[in-house]
C-alpha cells in the first residue's frame, strides 16, 4: 500500500463528487411548472467528441499514475529492494526540446484552423508531426545509448521501468499520429477547415496532455 | 444540462440505415443489435463457465471417479470458471448487453453517440473471447494461476498453462480492455451528450444511473488490470522482475530477482473491487426498476438511491486491500481498510431498506420478473452481511481461504447479479422481441434457480466455518474435517447439477417464446420509463419514429392520486385538469418541496 495511491485515489473520488454533486440536489418527484423543465436549464455545447475526449484522457490520466505508482512502490525497499537507480542519457532533455515545440507547432496549426488558413494549417500539422516524430526517433536513439553505456538489465526494474515508462507514452503519440494523418488526408482530399476544426483542437489537446505526461515521466525518472 | 443539440437535431443521416442482411445483422451499428451480439457472446462464454464449475463439483463429491479430471485441469476450471464469470460474462453482459440496449431507449435519444465505435467494440470484445477460448486447445490448456493470477506462480513450471495458457489470458484481457473502453467512452458519452429534451439527470431512471456510473468506475479501474497485465507479460516473456522474486524453481536459480508480489496484488485489486461494483451497480439500478414497476409504487428515496450510487462508486476505489488481509500488511493499513469496507455497509444499507419500502404497502404483481427481484433482495442481503463479517482483517484471516468465502462472494457477486439478470431478461425481454416469455416456465425457472443456489451456497459456508479450504482438488485425509463435510459436498453437487440443469428450461424458454410466446403490446408492464413508449415494438433503427420524445416528469409517477391509470409515462405531458390531482397540489401545505419520505407516504 502506498499513500500516493490512496491520495489519488480520494482525489479521483473528490473530483466525479464535485462534478456531480450539484446536479443531484434536484427533487425530481416535484412537478414543475410547465416549461419550467426545459427552460433555465443550460444545454450541454461541448460537442460529444470532446466529452468523449475528456473521458479517454481521465482513462490515460489513471493507466499513467498508476505506472507511476508502481514505480514508486518497486522503489521502495519493502517491494524488492534491488533498486539500481540508473542514469539517463542527456539526449532525453532535446527529446523534450522536441515534443516542446511540437506541441507548439500544434497549438498554432489549432489557431490558424480556427482562422480558417488552410495553406499554413497543413503546414502547421506537417510541421509539429515531424517534430513528434522526430521525439520519437531520439527517444529511440536514446534506448540505444542506454544499451551502449552498459544500463540495459531486465533485472534492474529502474532499467526496465524506463524502457517500460517511455514506450507506453510512445505507443500514445503513435495513437495520437494516427489521427494527425487521417486529418491531413481529409485536408488533402479537400475537407473544408471548418470541418476539421473540431480534430485540429482535439490532436492540439492531446500533444499538450502528452507533453505534461511526458514531463512527469521524464521528472520522475532523473529524479530517481 | 437537459439535453442537447445532438439528440435534437436531426440526427438520422448519422445513423447509417442498414441496407442488407450483413449490415443489419452483422457489421451493425445499432445499439440494439449490438446489445443482443453482447448479450449472445457472453451468454455462450457463459455456458462454458457453468459447465466447468459442474465438473469442479463432480470431483468435490466424487473424488477418484472421473478419470478426465485431474487436479491441474481442476485448477484450470476454478481460474477459468472465475475469470469467464466476473469479466467476460458478468461485466460484458451488464455494460455491453443491458447498456447498450437500454441507454439509448431510456434517454430517449436515436443510438450511442459514436455508433461505429459501438460496433467496434464488440468485434473487439469477441476477439477478446475468441482468444480466451483459444486457451483450452494450446499446449498445456488454459492458465491455472486461478483467478487473480497472482505471481510468482501464475507464470512459474508447476503451474498448468504457464506457456501458452497465461499468455493467452494476459492477452485476451488487454484486449477485453480495448473493448471495454471504446464502449464505455460512448455509454458516458451518450448519457451525458443526447438524452432528450426533459431528461435531467435526475429524471433518469435508476437503471442508467447504474449502468453509467459502473462504467466511470470501469474507465478508471480497468487501466490498473492492464498494467499489471502489461507487466507481467513483460516477466513472463523478457524476463523482467517487477513481479517476480529471487525464487528457486524445480531446483535450479532462476534468473529473476528482487521483484514484488505484493505489487501485482495492490495493483490487480484496485481493479478488483471496483469490478464488484463494476457488475453490482448496474444491477442495483436495474432491480430498482423492476421492483418500483411492478410493485405500482414510486421507487422509494429516488434521491438517496442516486446518492447511494455515487457513493458506492467512490468508495469502492478505497478498499481494494481488503482482499490482501492474508498477504500481510502494516496494521493500520489494515485498520484503515476494514473500516472504509465497513462504510460502503451504509449505502448498500439504505438501498436495500429502499427497496424493501418500496415494497411495503405497494399493489405488487408477481410476475416473473418481480420474483426475480425480490429474490435478489435476499441473496444480496444475506452475500452483503457475510461480507462485513469478512471485512474485520481479525475475522478474514482464518475464514480467508476457506469455503466460507466462496460461499460469500457467490451470493453476493454471483447469484444476485445473475437474478436480476435472469429478471431483467423477463423484464425487457417483450420490448426486445415483441413477445412474453412464458410465465409458468419463469416461475419453475425462479423457484428451482433460488432455492437450488441457496442448497449450493448456504452449506459452503458451514463447511467454511469447519475450515474447509477451498482451490483443494481433494481432500484426502484431513483430519480436522469431520466426515459430514464430504456427505455436505455430495449434497452441494446434487443441487447445483439441478441449478445447472434448470438453466436448460430457460433457455428453451428463451428459444420457444421468439416464435411460440405471447404477443407482447409495446408497454405490457404498464411501465413509465421511455423505453416502453417506442412507437414500434421491437424499437425500429432510429428508435422513436419521426419524432423524438419529450419527457415531462421522474421515471416513477406510479399510481399517482387522481391519475386516470395507476402509471404515467415519462413523455406524458402535464394536463391542467391532471395537474390539479397531483399530490403535491392536492396539499398546499407540501407545495414547497416535501422530502422523500413525505412524498412517498402520499403515494
Amino acid at each position: 500500500m502506498n499513500p500516493s495511491t490512496l491520495a489519488i485515489a480520494l482525489l479521483i473520488a473528490v473530483v466525479v463528487w464535485g462534478v456531480i454533486v450539484r446536479k443531484l440536489t434536484v427533487k425530481p418527484w416535484v412537478q414543475q411548472p410547465a416549461g419550467e423543465h426545459l427552460e433555465g436549464i443550460e444545454p450541454f455545447t461541448q460537442p460529444a467528441a470532446k466529452v468523449a475526449f475528456y473521458f479517454l484522457l481521465a482513462v490515460i490520466t489513471s493507466l499513467f499514475l498508476l505506472f507511476f505508482t508502481a514505480y514508486n512502490m518497486r522503489m521502495s525497499p519493502h517491494h524488492g529492494g534491488d533498486w539500481h537507480p540508473v542514469t539517463e542519457p542527456n539526449l532525453l532533455w532535446l527529446n523534450t526540446g522536441l515534443l516542446i515545440l511540437s506541441s507548439v507547432t500544434m497549438q498554432w496549426a489549432r489557431r490558424l484552423a480556427v482562422l480558417g488558413n488552410q495553406d499554413k494549417l497543413f503546414l502547421a500539422l506537417i510541421g509539429g508531426g515531424l517534430l513528434t516524430l522526430a521525439f520519437l526517433g531520439g527517444q529511440l536513439v536514446a534506448w540505444d545509448q542506454m544499451q551502449a553505456s552498459g544500463q540495459y538489465s531486465l533485472i534492474n526494474p529502474a532499467s526496465a521501468f524506463f524502457y517500460l515508462l517511455t514506450a507506453v507514452h510512445g505507443f500514445h503519440l503513435i495513437g495520437g499520429l494516427v489521427v494527425w494523418a487521417r486529418t491531413l488526408i481529409k485536408i488533402k482530399t479537400g475537407a473544408s477547415v471548418e470541418s476539421l476544426n473540431l480534430t485540429v483542437e482535439l490532436c492540439s489537446l492531446y500533444w499538450h496532455y502528452l507533453l505534461v505526461v511526458w514531463l512527469a515521466l521524464f521528472a520522475l525518472l532523473v529524479s530517481t | 444540462m437537459s439535453y442537447t443539440s445532438i439528440a435534437e437535431s436531426d440526427h438520422e443521416h448519422h445513423l447509417h440505415d442498414p441496407q442488407t442482411f450483413i449490415s443489419k445483422y452483422i457489421w451493425s451499428q445499432d445499439h440494439k443489435v449490438i446489445a443482443i451480439q453482447y448479450a449472445m457472446t457472453a451468454i455462450a462464454v457463459g455456458l462454458i463457465a457453468l459447465v466447468l464449475s459442474g465438473m469442479m463439483r463432480l470431483q468435490l463429491a466424487f473424488p477418484e471417479s472421473f478419470s478426465f479430471i485431474t487436479p491441474s485441469n481442476y485448477i484450470q476450471f476454478v481460474t477459468m470458471h472465475g475469470m469467464i464469470m466476473v469479466i467476460y460474462l458478468l461485466t460484458a453482459l451488464f455494460l455491453g448487453g443491458f447498456g447498450n440496449y437500454l441507454i439509448p431507449l431510456m434517454c430517449g435519444t436515436r443510438d450511442m453517440v459514436f455508433p461505429y465505435l459501438n460496433m467496434l467494440s464488440y468485434w473487439v470484445y469477441l476477439l477478446s473471447v475468441i482468444i480466451l477460448v483459444a486457451s483450452f486447445f494450446v499446449p498445456g490448456g488454459p492458465t491455472g494461476a486461478g483467478w487473480t493470477l497472482y505471481p510468482p506462480q501464475a507464470i512459474m513450471p508447476g503451474t498448468p498453462g504457464t506457456d501458452w495458457g497465461i499468455l493467452l489470458m494476459l492477452i485476451s484481457l488487454g484486449v477485453f480492455i480495448i473493448a471495454f473502453t471504446m464502449g464505455g467512452l460512448n455509454y458516458v458519452t451518450t448519457v451525458l451528450q443526447a438524452r432528450c429534451k426533459g431528461m435531467t439527470l435526475m429524471r433518469m431512471p435508476l437503471t442508467v444511473w447504474g449502468i453509467f456510473t459502473a462504467t466511470i468506475l470501469g474507465l478508471l479501474a480497468f487501466p490498473a488490470l492492464l498494467v499489471s497485465a502489461i507487466m507481467m507479460t513483460l516477466d513472463k516473456t523478457l524476463g523482467t522482475s517487477f513481479f517476480m522474486p529471487a525464487v528457486m524453481s524445480l531446483g535450479e536459480t532462476t534468473a529473476y530477482g528482487g521483484g514484488s508480489p505484493i505489487l501485482f496484488q495492490h495493483l490487480f485489486w484496485f481493479f478488483g473491487h471496483p469490478e464488484v461494483y463494476i457488475v453490482a451497480l448496474p444491477a442495483f439500478g436495474m432491480v430498482s426498476d423492476i421492483l418500483s414497476t411492478h410493485a405500482r409504487k414510486s421507487i422509494f428515496g429516488y434521491r438517496m438511491m442516486v446518492w447511494a450510487i455515487v457513493a458506492i462508486g467512490a468508495l469502492s476505489f478505497v478498499v481494494w486491500a481488503h482482499h490482501m488481509y492474508v498477504s500481510g500488511m502494516n496494521p493500520y493499513f489494515g485498520f484503515f481498510f476494514a473500516t472504509t469496507t465497513l462504510i460502503i455497509a451504509i449505502p448498500t444499507a439504505i438501498k436495500v431498506y429502499n427497496w424493501v419500502l418500496t415494497l411495503w404497502r405497494g399493489n405488487i404483481r408477481f410476475t416473473v420478473p418481480m420474483l426475480f427481484a425480490i429474490g435478489f433482495i435476499f441473496t444480496f442481503t444475506h452475500g452483503g452481511l457475510t461480507g462485513l463479517f469478512l471485512g474485520n482483517v481479525t475475522v478474514d484471516l482464518p475464514l480467508s481461504d476457506t469455503y466460507f468465502v466462496v460461499g460469500h462472494f457467490h451470493m453476493v457477486m454471483g447469484v444476485s447479479p445473475v437474478l436480476v439478470v435472469f429478471g431483467a431478461i423477463y423484464h425487457w425481454f417483450p420490448k426486445i422481441t415483441g413477445r412474453m416469455l412464458n410465465t409458468t416456465l419463469g416461475k419453475w425457472h425462479f423457484w428451482t434457480t433460488l432455492l437450488g443456489t441457496y442448497s449450493i451456497y448456504l452449506p459452503m459456508h458451514y463447511i467454511g466455518i469447519l475450515g474447509a479450504p477451498r482451490r483443494y482438488f481433494a481432500y484426502g485425509n484431513t483430519d480436522f474435517l469431520p466426515d459430514s463435510v464430504q456427505s455436505i459436498n455430495v449434497s452441494i453437487t446434487v443441487a447445483a447439477l439441478i441449478v445447472g440443469f434448470v438453466q436448460l428450461i430457460f433457455l428453451f424458454n428463451l428459444i420457444w417464446s421468439l416464435k411460440h410466446g405471447e404477443k407482447a403490446d409495446g408497454n405490457p408492464w404498464e411501465a413509465t420509463t421511455l423505453e416502453w413508449q417506442t412507437p414500434d415494438t421491437p424499437p425500429k433503427h432510429g428508435n422513436w419514429g419521426a419524432e423524438l420524445p419529450v419527457v415531462h416528469r421522474w421515471a416513477y409517477d406510479y399510481s399517482v392520486p387522481g391519475a386516470p391509470t395507476d402509471f404515467t409515462p415519462q413523455n406524458e405531458p402535464h394536463h391542467g385538469d391532471h395537474d390539479s390531482m397531483e399530490p403535491e397540489s392536492m396539499d398546499p401545505e407540501r407545495k414547497d418541496e416535501p422530502s422523500p419520505e413525505q412524498s412517498e407516504d402520499q403515494h
